[in-house]
């Protein structure tokens, strides 16, 4: 009964192919929009999500606006994280600014210069291609030497391995002892236009004193709790005097603040899932659209085939009959607008995922929820029609001149 | 070729020994009647009629006389107000509609004086179309409706699409898918109404000719020669039988 209804379904729907496309063209748009859209939100987030992990999500970053009594020291800071190793990595202050670097008469005006410890190159996840990074003994000795980009790289020389040629910064002279991997562009921009110097010298060539900026690494994701509350212990040792105990009996400190990456990746988490699911909704409306495409037409079928009705109905169809035959024409409608929708967008995707160079994918719980939905519209814009054509009584029918 | 060796049929059939007692149908004192505006119309005021197993009847009566409302209750396609109507023994007044089709399903063949055909499918399909409902397997379908049609004289034509054939070839077609389902009763209304008198009389010959083979048939009509045809006529007047005639 069930497999004879469906060829009939498929004989109906070939019988008014235009027809049918267009009733099908609703839910096939509906279902195009909600996967595209959906699969763009989930593009998007993972790739914020994946370029915010890449900076480390077990990353805190401390910012220090309080210029008075501020003891800290490198060596103070390396000691710190010495001491409390257990849940601490790496610290390394930093200083940093944008700085027009020449090799020969070529100029590079987008260069960001970075000067930092050893420790930054773990803390940043960041790895070298040519030559070597940082090392202790270039901070002791303020050497004269930098690692950089990709991109510097590529503008001033044109090529990567560029090891001990000539940089000049703010008139001085660096030699290249490094160049980084490409890291390619984020949503933070491109991280390719380094210029990484000692701390030591670059605290003098930018006539920075004191640490203003600096990182600290805990050892795991899970222990980045310990280690900002381990941070911030000691940090109100250092800057006790602007300690206030507030009512509540929360330690706070005005002189600096320590910012969570991990936070950060909550936040944006909510914030594009809310975004997902508002899209979905919206997208969501032009499939009922389709749906109630699909009832107009299937009642416009049932007025036009009442004829067709009453004769079944004399030969011994009985009312079970008439309306599972015209549910499953509307759920085949409707089924197979979803199939050719979720075919479209997986084309559509692909081309999005060339032209947008970011990359999407259509996930399988959205191409299942695709397919469902659009079999959950067939059934429920189908039931009020198949209902009205099982109803129909078969003397009715058969008088009916359509 | 009767229905009797068909197990689906056997709950409205009457047992083989006491076939001579029961008719096939059995009207007592069938009234139908309309509400037009304020007006009530008694469009059957107390039929009383039966016909045998086997019998080749027409019921006979002008336009108005009642004759499609009769036949339309015969056919079980609607119920009657009062009166009680026996078919193979059994009252179907309290069957339900569920019932109902599957009694018009089994027991039943429709001949229709517009073909009634479904437009969109083949000859073969049409006939096919009572053996669905009647959940039979795809070969046993395909088998009982080929027999249907080779009786008929179609053969050479399944794969046409009702609007492919002339017209005394679509009643065929209508005579074969009322025979496929091998009912008890071949219920024809007007059968040769859109019939040139030519056609009209090869659809009769072959209803004859299944009459001949055992089949009951009841043939509604206005034109007295062609209830000629029939073995017994029922005159039908103003919801009243007027009288019957063997011919």
């Amino acid at each position: 009964m069930i497999i004879q209804s469906l060829r009939m379904a498929f004989k109906s729907i070939l019988a008014n192919k235009m027809r049918s496309l267009l009733t099908m063209l609703g839910v096939i748009i509906g279902i195009i929009a909600v996967t595209v859209l959906i699969s763009i939100a989930q593009g998007t987030t993972s790739s914020v999500t994946s370029s915010i992990e890449s900076l480390g999500t077990n990353l805190l970053t401390v910012n220090i606006r309080s210029f008075r009594n501020n003891s800290l020291t490198v060596n103070g800071l390396i000691e710190f994280a010495e001491k409390e190793s257990e849940s601490i990595g790496n610290v390394a202050p930093i200083v940093s600014q944008s700085v027009t670097s020449k090799a020969g008469d070529i100029t590079y005006s987008e260069g960001t210069l970075e000067a930092t410890v050893p420790g930054y190159e773990k803390i940043r996840n960041l790895s070298v291609e040519y030559g070597r990074f940082l090392t202790q003994p270039d901070l002791d000795n303020r050497s004269y030497v930098a690692v950089v980009g990709t991109d510097v790289a590529d503008e001033l020389f044109g090529t990567r391995n560029i090891l001990g040629e000539k940089i000049r910064i703010n008139g001085y002279e660096f030699s290249v002892v490094g160049v980084l991997a490409e890291k390619g562009t984020t949503v933070s921009g491109s991280s390719d236009n380094r210029i990484i110097i000692p701390f030591t010298l670059g605290q003098r060539l930018l006539f920075s004193t004191g640490i203003r900026t600096f990182y600290v690494s805990a050892n795991s994701p899970d222990v980045v709790t310990t280690a900002q509350s381990v941070l911030e212990e000691y940090l109100n040792g250092i800057f006790s005097t602007s300690t206030e105990v507030s009512t509540s009996g929360e330690i706070s400190n005005s002189a600096y603040t320590v910012f969570n990456q991990s936070d950060m990746l909550t936040t944006i988490t909510d914030t594009t899932n809310t975004l997902t699911l508002m899209l979905g909704g919206i997208a969501g409306i032009s499939l009922l659209v389709g749906g109630i495409g699909i009832m107009n037409i299937m009642l416009v079928s049932v007025s036009e085939r009442t004829r067709e009705i009453g004769i079944r109905k004399a030969i011994g169809a009985a009312r079970g009959a008439i309306l599972i035959q015209f549910l499953i024409e509307a759920i085949v409608v409707s089924g197979l607008g979803g199939i050719i929708g979720l075919l479209l967008s997986m084309g559509l995707i692909v081309i999005l995922t060339q032209a947008l160079s970011i990359s999407l994918a259509l996930s399988p719980a959205v191409a299942e929820f695709a397919i469902g939905f659009s079999l959950l519209i067939g059934i429920v814009f189908g039931m009020y029609p198949a209902n009205k054509a099982s109803k129909l009584t078969p003397i009715d029918a058969l008088r009916y001149e359509g | 070729m009767k229905a009797t060796s068909r197990g689906t049929a056997s709950s409205v059939r009457p047992p083989e020994d006491s076939k001579e007692g029961i008719h096939m149908i059995d009207m007592k004192e069938i009234v139908k009647k309309y509400q037009m505006g304020s007006q009530t119309v008694y469009a059957l005021n107390g039929v009383t009629m039966k016909i045998s197993d086997g019998e080749f009847v027409a019921v006979v009566g002008p336009s108005g006389s009642g004759k499609s409302t009769l036949m339309n209750i015969i056919g079980c396609l609607d119920v009657a107000d009062s009166g009680q109507y026996e078919l193979n023994g059994k009252p179907i007044a309290k069957y339900s509609e569920r019932q109902l089709a599957r009694i018009r399903n089994e027991n039943i063949g429709f001949i229709f004086q517009g073909f009634n055909l479904l437009p969109n499918i083949n000859a073969l399909e049409n006939v096919e179309l009572p053996l669905i409902y009647q959940n039979l397997n795809h070969s046993r379908r395909k088998k009982q409706a080929l027999d249907a049609l080779e009786r008929v004289g179609l053969s050479d034509r399944i794969r046409h699409r009702p609007g492919e054939l002339s017209g005394g070839q679509q009643q065929r077609v209508a005579v074969a898918r009322a025979i496929a389902g091998k009912p008890s009763m071949i219920l024809a209304d007007e059968p040769t109404g859109n019939l040139d008198t030519k056609t009209g009389k090869e659809i009769i010959g072959l209803l004859r000719e299944l009459h001949n083979q055992g089949n009951t048939i009841v043939l509604i009509t206005h034109d007295s020669t062609i209830a000629a045809q029939a073995q017994r006529c029922v005159y039908i007047e103003d919801g009243y039988v007027k009288g019957g005639v063997r011919t």
